[in-house]
């Protein structure tokens, strides 16, 4: 999901760099290229005298990068570790231009300011998400290091009264070659804050790489094999207590009577805080949170929602998607070409609700003062995080002190700010800090949740068995409605299309239209990959149906269809050759394949399934090809590789959201299951070399699981999760 | 109530409940915070710690059940011998995504190779089953324990 198109988010009045006590100066300019392509330029500073009498001595080139006069390197983060690897591929792209080694930085969560961290891919959010964040860091980062480089250059050549020519910085020193002198960064600072910027600055070729390309260790896993690491769940400042919540088990819902009095006695809760639409118990520690959260007697007025079931909603999306929708993508003529069609495929898929189940559960330390608020949390959007602090404290922007985290895991829960408001609505009644713990119940049952989509899809086919129409339409919740309201134009939007659309393969007439049908009661939101991981399933799903009742090879048949799509086709050669694809394989033992583009990156997946006689699937083996362009670690990407495929067998066997009452039905990992280790199949991935942009690498989900279950079966499963009962082998 | 506990070497006086699970009484009452919650039923593994040297889910390990026992957690594993062999495995291997769950993979793969030397894949099957991690780094905590059992734990 690339929205460079998307007008830029003017920044709120009070979102001022004075409000973060920043002396960051300079900031980035996106702008929208033609064809919704990334531009930037990066600002200069207004003037260097500004930063020097804020900061004597310290070179502060931008927002991204400080060198201490004792040579201390600090990198400031614009996107969020939550697992993906930023915290070391974006050093890594600035390091390289820097020219400084990767244990010569240290690191610093960014604040809140649109201005100096906004993502130029999300319409200016300071949001890490989408998998944009290599996509938009690739070339302003290597200039902020290029910049950086080039003024400490600048200033030992003034120094030693050289030409600057002559300089060369490598390993955070300036040497001049001829003459054998070097300096330390740390001893050019001072002189470097007062160098002028330049202009433009010239980045590395690709070929004097030191790092880029490299599978650098990343830098946050010393911290996170023994304990040292801080999530925001970890936050603990002097006196914090300790809440959790019951918030109304209907959406909608309120409180309509309490009885705290048993809550109020249990050892260690000091306070009962009485909201609207929930109750939280505030204690010395979770423990006594949690039995005080036990004890309270709370009746619910469940509101319009309270008797809500998901097959209503399901009803509801079928029903919508029986006229014809706003029209995503149009192509050639479909109604025609179908009427004219030697055989025509029809088929309905569904996806379900699903919930992100962050390992962290939600959490959110706040201490609300007379006139201030501070805010602890790990969040994809630490902008936003303080909006909301704000807006629920009542208090300008200003006032709000937020300090982001390592992510326990965000898959998009964590673009959300509700468990922020949620915190400071609590902190209001509480004297002192007070860290709000969902429990895992809690976060299974108010989180916000992929939404459920219905899709109707037919094909026709030529003489050959060759799609000739292609028409698909669907019904769901649009995230970049509510999300991103600029993002939704004419009923359309570009997450929830991402994927239906611009399809791989050539195909002559298409046509795919789109349904935004909120479902009631029920809040939706980003869940890795969102769009695409509905959109892939269905549409690989549907192209291999396509192929089997053309009778012909899944591998084949999508290859007759790439010839316009080179880097698709290749990527799918690589998956299916070292799959082995083609080798015999035992009864009800089956490979599926899938291939998709998105997120700037291609995948050719193919799973191995084994279907037990009672029906029970494992996925004994994958093979990932991917061409993600210009590869910043190949580990990191191997790395997001693995986790897409465990997420997306996941989500493939187990993933289902309910709703019963108005009540989701799940609760914690008994009945919300995750892939187990004795589950998880073993995976390769084979990285394809390109020189193209780098592509997003968080969310390359996997569909090939379904096909592979017909392979191994015969069964076409077009609903999610798999229904082991429909795969039970006849007696 | 007040009691004593032993968490890597120290003793601990706490006044809480005597039901309390521990990973609260590590957590918010000491101040231990590598020790992680997930679920607070034993389903994820998130908050295992050793209990005289076996894996054990703090969070549903009433505190009052501990007794003189000896209590490790993530902060002191690299101090045991396979303790420190899995750290380095994982560190080798860059298992680590999110990394929350990652306290509680190292406690349970640690005290598998303390207990069994040489894990067979079943074995690390059974051991690290109740362990749970959403960023799916399952593939590599594999290799990650293969490879600690097979390094001497000389090299460093």
């Amino acid at each position: 999901m690339n929205l460079g198109h998307v007008a830029r988010r003017p920044a709120e009045p009070q979102d001022t760099e004075s409000a973060n006590g920043l002396s960051r100066r300079s900031f980035l300019q996106a702008g929208a290229a033609a064809g919704g392509g990334l531009m930037l330029s990066l600002s200069l500073p207004l003037s260097s005298g500004e930063a020097e009498a804020a900061d004597a001595g310290v070179f502060e080139p931008n927002a991204f990068i400080r060198i201490d006069g004792d040579g201390q390197i600090v990198l400031t983060m614009p996107y969020v570790e939550m697992g993906q690897g930023d915290y070391t591929a974006i050093p890594m792209l600035i390091a390289e231009e820097l020219e400084v080694g990767l244990n010569q930085v240290r690191l610093e969560h960014a604040p809140p300011n649109e201005k100096l961290y906004g993502n130029p891919l999300l319409a200016g959010v300071q949001a890490t998400g989408g998998s944009t964040a290599i996509p938009a860091a690739w070339e302003p980062m290597r200039q902020a290091g290029a910049t950086a480089r080039t003024m400490l250059a600048s200033a030992a050549a003034k120094r030693w009264n050289v030409d600057p020519k002559s300089c060369r910085a490598y390993g955070g020193e300036v040497l001049h070659a001829p003459t054998g002198r070097r300096l330390r960064y740390g001893e050019l600072a001072a002189d470097a804050a007062s160098m002028p910027v330049p202009a433009t600055v010239v980045l590395k070729r690709p070929e004097d790489f030191n790092l880029i390309g490299t599978p650098a260790k990343r830098l946050d896993t010393p911290a996170k094999v023994n304990g040292s690491a801080v999530y925001g769940i970890d936050a603990r400042p002097l006196g914090v207590k300790i809440a959790t919540l019951a918030q109304s088990p209907v959406f909608g819902g309120r409180v309509k009577t309490m009885d705290d009095a048993a809550a109020k006695a249990v050892n260690g809760v000091r306070q009962i805080v009485r909201l609207d639409d929930a109750v939280a118990v505030v204690a010395d520690h979770m423990g006594a949170a949690k039995k005080g959260l036990a004890a309270l007697t709370i009746e619910w007025d469940g509101g319009p929602h309270a008797q809500l079931t998901t097959a209503e909603i399901a009803s509801e999306l079928e029903r919508a998607t029986l006229e014809s929708g706003p029209v995503a993508q149009n192509i050639g003529d479909v109604g025609k070409t179908m009427e004219i069609a030697v055989a025509k495929v029809e088929a309905i898929y569904q996806v379900p609700f699903l919930a992100h189940a962050t390992m962290e559960p939600m959490n959110c330390t706040v201490h609300v003062r007379e006139d201030s608020c501070e805010v602890w949390v790990g969040s994809q959007v630490i902008a936003r995080a303080q909006a909301a602090a704000a807006k629920a404290a009542g208090l300008p922007l200003e006032k709000v002190v937020v300090h982001n985290h390592l992510i326990g895991g965000g898959f998009g829960r964590r673009l959300e700010i509700d468990g922020v408001a949620r915190a400071v609505e609590i902190a209001k009644h509480v004297d002192g800090p007070v860290k709000v713990v969902w429990t895992r119940e809690e976060d299974i049952q108010h989180d916000m949740y992929r939404p459920y989509f219905f899709d109707r899809i037919s094909a026709g086919l030529d003489e050959k068995g060759m799609p000739v129409a292609w028409n698909h339409r669907f019904a769901g919740s649009s995230i970049l409605a509510r999300w991103l309201p600029p993002a939704f134009n004419n009923g359309l939007d570009p997450d929830t299309t991402d994927g239906a659309i611009d399809l791989i393969y050539t195909l002559p007439n298409v046509r795919v239209e789109y349904l935004r049908v909120e479902p009631p009661g029920i809040p939706t939101a980003f869940w890795r990959s969102v769009g695409p991981s509905h959109n892939v399933f269905v549409t690989e799903s549907f192209i291999d149906e396509l192929a089997a009742t053309a009778k012909q090879d899944a591998v084949a048949y999508r290859q007759a269809l790439l010839d316009k799509s080179p880097r698709a086709k290749a990527v799918l050669e690589l998956a299916a050759e070292k799959a082995g694809w083609g080798q015999p394989l035992p009864e009800r033992v089956g490979r599926g394949v899938s291939v998709q583009f998105v997120f700037g990156t291609y995948l050719a997946l193919v799973a191995e399934v084994e279907v037990s006689k009672d029906g029970a699937v494992r996925v004994r083996r994958v093979v990932g090809a991917v061409d993600c362009g210009v590869v910043v670690n190949p580990n990191i990407v191997q790395a997001q590789v693995e986790g897409a495929v465990i997420f997306g067998i996941t989500a493939a066997l187990y993933g289902e959201i309910t709703l019963k009452d108005g009540r989701v039905e799940q609760a914690n990992f008994d009945t919300y299951q995750m892939l187990r280790i004795s589950e998880a199949p073993a995976i390769e991935v084979h990285i394809v070399q390109s020189s193209e942009s780098p592509g997003g690498m968080g969310e390359a989900g996997t569909s090939a699981v379904a096909n592979a279950i017909f392979a191994a079966t015969g069964k076409r499963l077009r609903k999610m999760p798999v229904d082991a009962n429909a795969l039970k082998q006849p007696a | 109530m007040a009691f004593t506990i032993k968490v890597n070497g120290q003793k601990h006086s706490v006044d809480v409940d005597g039901d309390t699970p521990l990973l609260w009484v590590l957590r918010d009452v000491l101040g231990m915070t590598g020790t992680k919650f997930g679920c607070g039923m034993a389903l994820c593994g998130a908050c295992t710690v050793h209990i005289d040297g076996v894996a054990t889910r703090s969070c549903v390990t009433p505190v009052d059940s501990i007794g003189e026992s000896q209590i490790t957690t993530i902060e002191a594993i690299g101090a045991t011998k396979a303790g420190a062999k899995i750290q380095k495995a994982w560190l080798d291997n860059e298992v680590v995504q999110c990394g929350y769950c990652q306290s509680g993979q190292i406690m349970s793969a640690s005290a598998l190779l303390a207990s069994n030397p040489h894990p067979t894949d079943s074995d690390i099957d059974d051991a690290m089953f109740g362990n749970t991690c959403r960023c799916g780094t399952y593939v590599r905590i594999r290799e990650a324990i293969k490879r600690a059992a097979q390094s001497t734990g000389q090299e460093g």
